[in-house]
């Protein structure tokens, strides 16, 4: 149960985060990528900040072979940089120039009941669900 | 290059960069798990349609109703005078409908074919200094920038 409470806590966190960053705000976001027009360079603060604090906690955890809960610590082995990593990011950013939303603000805004967020929440699993089956097809 | 001063929140964007990381770094030291977007969502739906370990629905559905009713958790908070009023402001959302789609559509598809998005490459993959998620940031914030430029200087 303490599990399922941490679980619920991060996710709510990290909403918060999303949302005090300005990350659920796609004009931020394309603000951000646009390096011709007038840059909004907030974005760079949120990454900043984010990994800031990642970096101490991830140096943590390779030190420990448990989590504070006694649980498995799961640290993904380092895979290979291979064609699908680089299609699937390069397809993932055009994606996400486009809109402006990435998968966590998307899900955020969607959760105000924006139309424009619920549709590409919509179109995004369904992107997922694309992969799927054409890895089932495989 | 021009500044756009009047968006740019430095403080507001630390601080909540500095939240992601907080649960990022609480998922791992205490949940076990790399905190990454596409990849709870994505196991969730291979999971429903019997693709994938039902025994991990229930963490991730954990995660994704805290994440869901966030908006609704710094309403709360602002009604006290916990959390900034005017925050979150109201999206931009410049896009139209087909772009939306289309948009969505290679965002899903595009995560799950390179194994993550901007909190599992982004935050947590820059965080573990995993050459691969560098080589994923750099790729897909470089299609960003290619992808605003052609829409807002070219087109």
């Amino acid at each position: 149960m303490s599990q399922r409470i941490s679980e619920f806590l991060v996710g709510l966190v990290f909403g918060l985060g999303l949302l005090l960053s300005g990350m659920t705000d796609p004009g931020k976001v394309q603000g951000f990528l646009d390096l011709a027009g007038a840059w909004d360079p907030s974005l760079a603060f949120v990454m900043g900040g984010a990994v800031l604090v990642g970096l101490g906690a991830f140096a943590l955890a390779r030190r420990r072979t448990q989590t504070f809960l006694g649980g498995a610590l799961q640290l993904p082995k380092s895979g290979e940089i291979d064609r699908r990593l680089l299609a699937g990011a390069l397809l993932f950013g055009a994606g996400w120039g486009l809109a402006g939303f990435c998968p966590g603000p998307a899900l955020v805004t969607a959760a105000m009941l924006e139309p424009k967020a619920l549709l590409f929440v919509a179109a995004m699993l369904a992107g997922m669900a694309l992969y799927e089956w054409k890895g089932a097809a495989r | 290059m021009t500044i756009d001063w009047d968006h740019f929140t430095p403080t507001l964007s630390l601080a909540g960069g500095l939240l992601l990381g907080l649960a990022a770094a609480a998922f791992i030291l205490v949940n076990g798990r790399i905190l990454g977007i596409s990849g709870i969502v994505g196991g969730l739906s291979a999971a429903v349609r019997g693709r994938a370990d039902r025994s991990d629905l229930g963490w991730r559905l954990a995660f994704l109703v805290g994440l869901l009713v966030s908006p609704l958790a710094a309403k709360t908070l602002a009604a006290a005078g916990l959390w900034p009023a005017d925050v979150p402001a109201a999206p931009r959302i410049a896009a139209g409908t087909l772009a939306i789609v289309a948009a969505g559509l290679l965002v899903g598809y595009g995560t799950r074919l390179g194994s993550g998005c901007t909190s599992g490459h982004g935050v947590c993959g820059l965080s573990r200094l995993s050459p691969r998620s560098l080589v994923a940031t750099l790729v897909f914030m470089g299609a960003g920038f290619v992808t605003v430029f052609v829409l807002r200087h070219v087109v």
